[in-house]
């Protein structure tokens, strides 16, 4: 750079490298920081499955339990409920369970393995309310067309008695069934899948 | 001496130069009127959460278990803690009035048109900043709303196809929000946010500062100068608009000091009871609703009935404020001067703005959806009808000289 103010081709190629590689060597340098931001293992081992008793749980009340942080229901259905779980395709908006929202043991009418009882995780789909237990049919406040479920006080979507969503609702999808099963008659598992399936 | 002094100060650092650039020969437009109080209220706003911020992270402990007591410690046994901390409260509303009229004004006089535009987006990014500051510190109470509100809007990211639900859990550092939610959201409230909201104020001023203040009439007042490069229709920022600032900042006082005093919660809106109840995980408040300075964008979340679909429109009522410059094409400032369709749309604006804000403050029944689908299709078609018919509006003379009204 003597006589004249351009660079030379040998420090221009110098200067470019050094930035990128200075540029490279940031972007690495961020990664850490990044990470440090997921989930810890602390917070990774707290999943683990837990075990709920319904023996006390009178039929047509429900339960909540937490699990990895959520609110977990079980409902135990009375027999009026299980023929109140609606059948009315029109109306549910995957009535079929076909979106991938419950274990595949789960994928029936009930959304159950045992129709009495019904395992939700209580949790809206839409932005992560937890909906409210609306068992009685008819009311008040949902609507004389109203057969019983649950309803999310956040943004209004309504949900049957499977926890099916109803169509034109702002949640896209059915409550979510966790891993579940019965330990023995009284005794359900959350968090695992049974042996048998 | 002092004189002595100065000028050792200066041969080292150019404070006179300084003063002389940016205050006392720096010239503003002599017709500023009510609108332009805000700019100067929202710095002093800032600096009063700063201020108070400070002296409530003394007391305050950001722990899921501790939280909640803390700031009730702060309210009842920390000596004038109550003061503080509604202080911080009512200033993170009125920060939202303040900077909403600021935001009004230019959309009123065109401040945002060339060669303002990078001043507009500065100010943009400082406004979608400040929704994250208030949104943040609104979880450190650790109350119900506090948790379900960081719920929903955090599950909002969750709406982004692939990468949503891994977003959202980096975000929240857990399955749910918890106690490293707390954590994190506390870090970025007190240091990371302010830190970047300070630079960017600093950025917006000086941009300011480059092409100077637009005013009521959008008349560049530099392109008429008298035989010393003054501008004619200039005053000095100092003493002229310290002193009217100075007012204005007394009356805004005065206002501040009775909400803090006599409301501090304002009915509700300010600081929402629910928000007096620890964060129960496992139970959801009856009505859910953000603080008010974010309904109008809530609203249209809710309006649209597809959950990407609405957190896409939320997004986009955001974004679209960005190029408002771009969007508008008339080469007329004011709207004292613009014809009469820019008038009529940003009335129609402003009522859907408000309509939206009830809206999202309340239920969600059917009527009040479709009502507040209706005030979305009229936010979005102002930018829509503004593009098109702003290139071709019927604008009147613009004088040469700003008007005085006296």
């Amino acid at each position: 750079m003597s006589d004249s103010n351009k660079p030379s081709n040998r420090r221009k190629f110098l200067t470019n490298l050094t930035q990128i590689m200075g540029g490279v060597g940031g972007i690495f340098a961020v990664i850490p920081f990044l990470s440090s931001m997921s989930p810890s293992e602390k917070a990774k081992a707290a999943g683990a499955p837990i075990e709920i008793d319904v023996s006390a749980l009178r039929p047509g009340s429900y339960k909540v339990v937490e699990w990895r942080g959520k609110p977990v229901w079980v409902v135990r259905r009375t027999e009026e409920m299980v023929k109140n779980t609606l059948e009315d395709d029109n109306v549910l908006s995957d009535p079929k369970s076909l979106e991938e929202h419950q274990p595949i043991y789960t994928q029936n009418k009930y959304r159950s393995i045992n129709p009495e009882f019904l395992v939700l995780v209580g949790v809206c789909t839409h932005l992560g309310c937890s909906p409210l237990y609306k068992p009685n049919a008819k009311s008040a406040e949902l609507g004389l067309d109203w057969n019983g479920g649950f309803f999310c006080p956040c943004h209004g979507s309504k949900f049957d008695l499977s926890g099916r969503v109803h169509k034109s609702m702002p949640a896209p999808s059915n409550l979510e069934v966790p891993p579940y099963y019965f330990a023995s008659d009284n005794k359900i598992i959350v968090g695992e899948d049974g042996e048998k399936s | 001496m002092s004189n002595k002094l100065m000028a050792w100060i200066d041969e080292r650092l150019p404070v006179s130069n300084f003063v002389k650039n940016h205050l006392s020969q720096y010239y503003a437009p002599k017709n500023f009127n009510f609108f332009y109080y805000f700019g100067a209220l929202a710095i002093f706003i800032f600096v009063l959460q700063i201020v108070t911020g400070i002296f409530l992270t003394i007391n305050y402990k950001p722990d899921a278990a501790q939280a909640f007591a803390s700031v009730e410690y702060i309210m009842r046994d920390v000596e004038w803690g109550w003061l503080i901390r509604y202080m911080h409260s009512t200033g993170a509303s009125f920060f939202f009035v303040v900077i909403y009229l600021h935001m009004f004004r230019a959309m009123l006089y065109g401040s945002y048109k060339n060669p303002r535009e990078l001043l507009w987006l500065f100010g943009m990014l400082i406004f979608v900043l400040l929704m994250a500051e208030a949104f943040m510190g609104y979880l450190l109470p650790w109350g119900q709303m506090s948790y379900w509100g960081a719920q929903v809007i955090i599950s909002l990211f969750g709406a982004i196809p692939y990468v949503g639900e891994s977003l959202a859990l980096w975000i929240r550092g857990d399955f749910v929000i918890s106690d490293a939610t707390l954590n994190r959201f506390f870090a970025f409230h007190v240091i990371a946010l302010p830190l970047l909201l300070f630079a960017l104020i600093y950025l917006h001023l000086a941009a300011l500062h480059t092409n100077g203040s637009n005013n009521p009439d959008g008349i560049e007042i530099k392109k008429n100068k008298d035989e010393n490069g003054i501008p004619r229709d200039g005053i000095p920022f100092h003493p002229y608009y310290t002193v009217k600032d100075i007012f204005g900042l007394s009356v805004f006082l005065l206002i501040f000091a009775f909400v803090l005093f006599f409301m501090p919660e304002l009915g509700g809106y300010f600081l929402e009871k629910d928000n007096f109840v620890p964060a129960n995980p496992l139970k959801t408040p009856e009505h859910i609703v953000p603080v008010w300075y974010f309904t109008p964008f809530y609203a249209i979340l809710r309006a649209i009935p597809d959950k990407v679909g609405g957190v896409l429109a939320m997004g986009a009522a955001i974004f679209v404020l960005f190029i408002l410059p771009w969007i508008d094409r008339c080469s007329v400032k004011s709207i004292r001067y613009r014809g009469m369709s820019y008038k009529v749309l940003l009335t129609l604006f402003v009522i859907s703005f408000f309509g939206l804000g009830y809206i999202g403050m309340n239920p969600a029944t059917p009527v009040l959806t479709w009502i507040g689908r209706l005030f979305t299709l009229i936010y979005f078609g102002f930018f829509v009808a503004l593009y098109f018919t702003s290139a071709n509006e019927k604008t009147k003379e613009v004088p040469d000289r700003v008007t005085m009204h006296d």
